[in-house]
């Protein structure tokens, strides 16, 4: 047990564990110290001194972020000196930032914003001091300007501790220290994966995604194109927080009625491809365990991850399962299975996605991505887009009447919607194998050992085989590439043996993406997660191998899972990429 | 051992590198051989004599001549007139009035008392001297808690600026249990007009050695780094050459002098940034990492260099242990004031006659140190402000030039000791130029990881601009003043948290010069 | 192609600073390439980022090349009370040269630094490894003029 000590916060008493911080003790007392820099989810940087408190009988100030409380000390947050100091340190931020708040992607969201306004502080007090710098806009998920950064740290902590991928650093010192790229190269030529941890955490719209809202709406308003959505798991665990709803409330029905009303020709879900995943890596999987083929198998649903394993573990390619994305494998269908069906000419498809994620955008811009003979799928909105187009078009959508997806491609199961969970995919997984592998149908399909936010599960299984004798299956979950990179080493060296590894780039899994609304937190995260869960349980349908749409799929056009068909247009090769500059070297297995 | 009637000691350092030391020595040994001198006159290298200016000097002993600005073509003259005729030659001797004013042989060295003297790439001087003597007293006869105890109870404060107790700094990492301990020696002297640990280091080398030595006995570390600055060339390779020698005296190494006590020392180099000087900075660096500043807790003494507990000390406070564990606390508290004990090495420039290194009693006031050991204002001009402790410094007005020169004293009225570096300004001197210059070397050596320190210096700096260009205006002059003050009180290290020093001291005590710029 | 310099240092973080030296010092163009930093990277382990933050942190190092002498001038108070800025403006005349640019001929560069601890003998400049100090418009001159000539 940790030690307690009592101390004072503006003369309130409280009394909190040793070795918590100030800002923590503060916050027992029901007072929030202001922060810029700090984020709970993030070691502090105590880059801006913005939470700066007095402590009675020591001199100066210290930082409520990163200063431990002491027993019997006597903190001040509210002081003349305190407040004239947090607006001058302000202004001074502001003398250095691009103000364009009208405009910025961040506006209404921005972290500085809110500081200034609740500060009250004059942004033309203090001479401007900002030299322009250009804007990195060549990668296809993530701009990045240099104009508004503050310099917080946050991004940094993000892409070199927690994702492990070291696409930010520092060029120079002081006010010349720029964050971006090594050797300033950009981010299209950087070991960047896109995962876009760094434009969730950024307080003030540095970095953000490369906006495709423009394109969606030219495509939309043009009468020769027919547009097809589809929609990932997550973001109908997200958008209720956005509007003003029970932030537990899992949207589908408006989701679907506000993609209408912005004009979508047809309304289809990525559960649908979701559960056709299911199907082709689940047999995959057995495949692979029935004959002697390369385990473990690792999940291919996260294209940050994709690109992550393309650059540090190549030699992991053949692991990976060759199944698409739910993403890629809708978008290849669309302008195959649905064109077809429906005769529409698929040059005048446009296929849209809504994601939480921003690699998602450079995953429909890879090269293989074609395998409709167009590019399967031609844009990707984050969650944050959709939103600021649902507010664009006046969308009231609090109160929009409940509606449903289209058919053909619009049906799922519960053991899709979990794929926006860390753990989900895995677990849809399990319930197909179990069923496919006993014969019998899981008497409990909840497998709780796999969910939650634990950085890496694990778990042992054993499968009751039909033709008698059972399967031992070890699986394990890891999500948040830092996570990943640890895993991943102790497999290449044999330290740890699995069956099957799910990977989910970001913490928390999609409903922790790049594309989620700005400043998710962890918290926000599992929430979001045990929407997912709650909403799975709901359903009627949990087990993939039931959506009668898979099935019909499979039967009018792909024959069966893991067929020549299905081969050719759901599956994928990978390549092995520069670790300097992202570029594929060479390709690590072939295309089927 | 060779007995020799006269020793010609030569000041080798950057300055007299740079007029070509190495050519009149060997012009020297010529002329010597020459006359057939060679057996009776010896010619030692020693390191800087602690003056400047005078191009390359050479000290002969036992008569303590000093010749100054000696060029190759008076090599003849000196070796006919002086060694063969026993007259001085009077033109190149250390103008005699400075001289006397500038009271070269003051006693009381204790930091400096072998610079100058003796061969620093030769241990067996500094043995011969007396060195190692208190290094051989504190392992064979002293536990290391008398050590500390005892560097407590000489008042012993440390010289790189902040002026901690250094006896009670080492007392918190003493009796931590850890498997490794370390001390690191800040050798990253950045303070622009700081050069004093670098001829510490040139000139007497194994006197930083052999108190580091006892630093680690005293705090049970059993590894020991000298982070240097990557500029410091003549200091890397004097020190590198010193530890291999006392290496193979097996003064360091493993079991010195059958204690059992193992120790080794090595050296670590920055690559040119000021803020390595902030020693959570400075460990940052020796990872191999950018020297950003550390948050404290936890400190150093406790979680360091690789979360080993780490003793951070600069070099002329460890310069002054081998004194105080020989003599003993008693002796060197003699020296000094109040609280405020020993000696303090100023590196002196500017306006003066003699600049240069000289090493006062603690509470020595600046116009002493001015009239007597620099030799006085140069061309007589009137004194109008120093800037002292180097860029983060205060700018002081002749109404400071009596206050005692200690850290205490100076605190009375807003100033500081620093590191030590005294630039003397005549009544020529534009202040606004001055803090135009100070502003400019912090925004350059800003690290960058604070935004209050980053942002405000750059403030700063387009503020005081304005002044230069005639733009500034009185608002601007308060302006300064409330943003160094945001520094100060939310800047995450010192070097943020000094701006307030030049800056108001420059506006408070010479507010004329702004004014005047005022259009 | 830096295997000489690495046999020197075990592969660890904490002799990235003295590798970066020992590299940029025998580059006949006092630079630290993108590809010394890549194979630095592979040799100690870490990341490409980290060694780019740090080469840019410290002003000792570039990364870009530079010329056979670089001319590092101090800025700092002592050296600017001696009067180096008038010594900038008659080496940028001298040498027909902008801070931090290198001749055509590709024989000097031009920087300013730090406080370099020779103020004893401000204003100072340091053209590689050798301090000059007392500077006077002149003197320029005629060390520029010196080093010209020993080039030829």
């Amino acid at each position: 047990m940790a030690k307690m000590i009592k101390l004072w916060v503006d003369n309130i008493e409280v009394e909190v564990q040793e070795g918590t911080t100030i800002l923590d003790a503060a916050k027992e007392t029901g007072k929030k110290i202001p922060t810029l820099c700090y984020h709970k989810d993030l070691a502090p940087s105590s880059n801006c001194g913005v939470c700066v408190v007095e402590i009675e009988g020591t001199k100066g100030t210290k930082r409520a972020c990163s200063t431990p409380a002491w027993a019997g000390m006597k903190v001040i947050t509210n002081s003349k000196k305190l407040r004239e100091l947090r607006k001058t340190l302000v202004e001074m931020m502001l003398a250095d930032h691009d103000v364009v708040c009208p405009t910025c992607e961040q506006n209404n969201k921005c972290e500085l914003q809110d500081l200034a306004y609740l500060l009250g502080v004059d942004d033309k007090r203090i001479p401007k001091v900002l030299q322009k710098k250009p804007l990195d806009l060549k990668s296809f998920s993530i701009v990045r300007d240099p104009n508004k950064c503050i310099s917080c740290g946050r991004c940094l902590t993000v892409c070199q501790d927690i994702q492990t991928v070291h696409a930010l650093t520092i060029n120079g010192r002081g006010f010349e220290g720029t964050i971006t790229t090594p050797f300033d190269k950009g981010m299209a030529d950087s070991p960047c994966v896109n995962c876009g941890q760094c434009t969730v955490y950024c307080p003030v719209g540095a970095l953000h995604e490369k906006s495709d809202i423009d394109n969606v709406w030219d495509q939309l308003l043009d009468k020769d194109k027919y547009v097809v959505v589809q929609e990932a798991p997550a973001i109908r665990a997200t958008l209720g927080e956005e509007f003003g709803m029970d932030p537990e409330e899992v949207t589908v029905g408006k989701m679907y009625a506000a993609l209408r009303r912005l004009g979508f020709d047809r309304i289809f879900d990525t559960n649908f491809s979701a559960d056709l995943t299911i199907m082709e890596e689940g047999t995959e999987l057995i495949n692979r365990i029935k004959n002697g083929g390369k385990l473990p198998l690792i999940t291919s649903c996260s294209p940050g991850w994709i690109k992550f394993s393309e650059t540090y573990f190549p030699n992991l390619a053949e692991n990976i399962s060759t199944c698409k994305s739910p993403q890629q494998m809708f978008g290849t269908l669309v302008k195959t299975y649905f064109a077809e069906k429906e005769g529409i000419d698929p040059a005048k498809i446009c296929s849209v996605s809504i994601m939480p994620c921003t690699a998602k955008k450079f995953e429909a811009n890879r090269p293989e991505m074609r395998d409709s003979g167009y590019q399967d799928v031609d844009y990707v909105i984050t969650t944050r887009e959709f939103i600021k187009m649902i507010k664009e078009a006046g969308i009231d959508f609090k109160n929009l009447p409940e509606e449903k997806a289209d058919d053909i491609m619009g049906k799922y199961t519960g053991a899709a919607t979990i794929f926006g969970a860390t753990g989900g995919v895995m677990e849809a997984a399990v319930r197909t194998a179990v069923a496919i592998l006993s014969g019998e149908e899981m008497a409990d399909v909840n497998i709780t050992a796999l969910r939650g936010m634990e950085g890496i599960k694990e778990a042992s299984l054993t499968i009751p085989l039909k033709e008698g004798g059972e399967l031992p299956v070890n699986v394990a979950v890891v999500h948040g590439l830092g996570n990943a990179r640890k895993l991943m080493e102790k497999v290449e060296s044999g330290e740890k043996q699995y069956h099957f590894i799910e990977v989910m780039a970001c913490p928390g899994g999609c409903v922790g993406g790049g594309g989620q609304p700005y400043n998710s937190t962890i918290a926000d995260r599992a929430r979001r997660g045990q929407s997912l869960y709650k909403e799975d349980a709901k359903l009627t349908l949990r087990c993939s191998h039931h959506n009668d749409e898979v099935i019909k799929c499979y039967e009018d056009f792909l024959d069966a899972p893991n067929s020549h068909k299905a081969h050719k247009l759901l599956h994928t090769n990978y390549f092995e990429r520069c670790k300097i500059t992202g570029d594929t070297i060479k390709e690590t297995t072939s295309k089927h | 051992m060779k007995f020799y009637r006269s020793h010609i000691l030569i000041g080798i350092d950057n300055t007299s590198l740079e007029a070509g030391v190495k050519e009149i020595e060997a012009a020297l040994r010529t002329e010597l051989d020459k006359n057939n001198l060679s057996d009776e006159i010896n010619i030692l290298e020693t390191g800087s004599f602690g003056y400047f200016g005078t191009g390359v000097s050479m000290m002969v002993y036992p008569e303590q001549t000093t010749y100054v600005d000696v060029k190759v073509e008076d090599i003849p003259e000196i070796v006919e007139e002086h060694f063969l005729k026993g007259r001085k030659v009077s033109r190149l001797i250390l103008n005699t009035n400075l001289l006397k004013k500038y009271n070269f042989n003051y006693k009381r060295r204790i930091v400096l008392d072998n610079s100058g003297k003796i061969d620093p790439e030769n241990i067996e001087e500094y043995i011969g001297l007396g060195g190692y003597e208190a290094w051989e007293k504190a392992l064979i006869n002293l536990k290391p808690e008398e050590i500390v105890n005892e560097v407590k109870a000489s008042g012993l404060r440390g010289r790189g600026g902040a002026g901690f107790p250094t006896g009670l700094k080492w007392s918190f990492t003493a009796p931590i249990k850890a498997e490794q301990k370390l001390v690191v020696i800040n050798a990253d002297e950045g303070e622009p007009g700081t050069f004093k640990d670098r001829l510490i280091m040139e000139g007497d080398p194994h006197k930083l050695l052999e108190g580091l030595m006892i630093a680690c006995y005293a705090v049970g570390a059993t590894k020991a780094y000298i982070y240097i600055r990557g500029e410091y060339k003549l200091c890397i390779e004097r020190l590198e050459k010193a530890i291999a020698q006392a290496k193979e005296y097996g003064i360091l190494g493993e079991n010195i002098f059958n204690s059992g006590f193992d120790l080794d020392i090595m050296i670590k180099i920055g690559a040119g940034a000021y803020i390595c000087g902030e020693e959570t900075a400075l460990i940052e660096s020796m990872e191999g990492n950018r020297g950003e500043p550390r948050s404290k807790p936890p400190f150093p003494g406790v979680k360091g260099a690789w979360e080993l507990p780490t003793v951070v000390n600069n070099v002329e406070t460890i310069a002054n242990v081998p004194a105080i564990i020989k003599n003993g606390a008693a002796w060197f508290t003699e020296h000094g004031v109040e609280g405020c004990t020993g000696t303090k090495v100023y590196t002196m420039m500017g306006d003066v006659n003699l600049p240069g290194l000289c090493e006062v009693d603690m509470g020595t006031p600046l116009r002493t140190i001015i009239d007597q050991y620099s030799g006085g204002m140069k061309d007589d001009r009137k004194f109008k402000g120093a800037l002292v402790g180097g860029a983060a410094g205060v700018f002081l007005s002749d109404k400071l030039l009596d206050v005692k020169m200690d850290y205490n004293s100076l605190e009375e009225y807003a100033a500081v000791l620093g590191s030590g570096a005294i630039l003397v300004m005549n009544d020529d001197v534009d202040m606004v130029e001055m803090l135009w210059s100070v502003i400019r070397f912090f925004r350059h050596e800003a690290c960058g990881k604070c935004s209050p320190c980053t942002k405000g210096n750059e403030v700063l700096y387009t503020l005081v601009s304005k002044f230069r260009n005639g733009e500034g205006c009185e608002e601007d002059l308060d302006q300064m003043i409330e943003i160094s003050q945001a520094m100060l009180d939310a800047s995450f290290c010192p070097l943020g948290q000094s701006l307030i020093m030049p800056v108001k001291s420059a506006i408070e005590n010479f507010r004329e010069d702004f004014l005047m710029k005022i259009k | 192609m830096y295997k000489q310099i690495f046999n020197k240092y075990s592969p660890e973080k904490e002799n990235l600073i003295y590798i970066l030296h020992e590299i940029q010092d025998n580059h006949p163009q006092q630079y630290i390439s993108e590809d010394a930093v890549t194979e630095v990277s592979e040799y100690i382990n870490v990341p490409r980022a980290h060694i780019y933050g740090v080469l840019t942190f410290y002003t000792m190092f570039s990364t870009k090349p530079r010329g056979k002498n670089i001319i590092r001038l101090c800025e700092s108070p002592p050296c600017f009370l001696k009067g180096s800025e008038n010594i900038l403006k008659k080496l940028r005349e001298t040498l027909d040269l902008g801070l931090n640019k290198t001749t055509k001929d590709g024989m000097f560069t031009l920087e300013l630094c730090a406080c370099l601890g020779v103020c004893g003998n401000a204003p100072v400049m340091m053209i590689n490894e050798d301090v000059y100090g007392n500077l006077t418009e002149d003197k320029i001159d005629t060390i520029i003029n010196k080093i010209k000539g020993e080039a030829k």
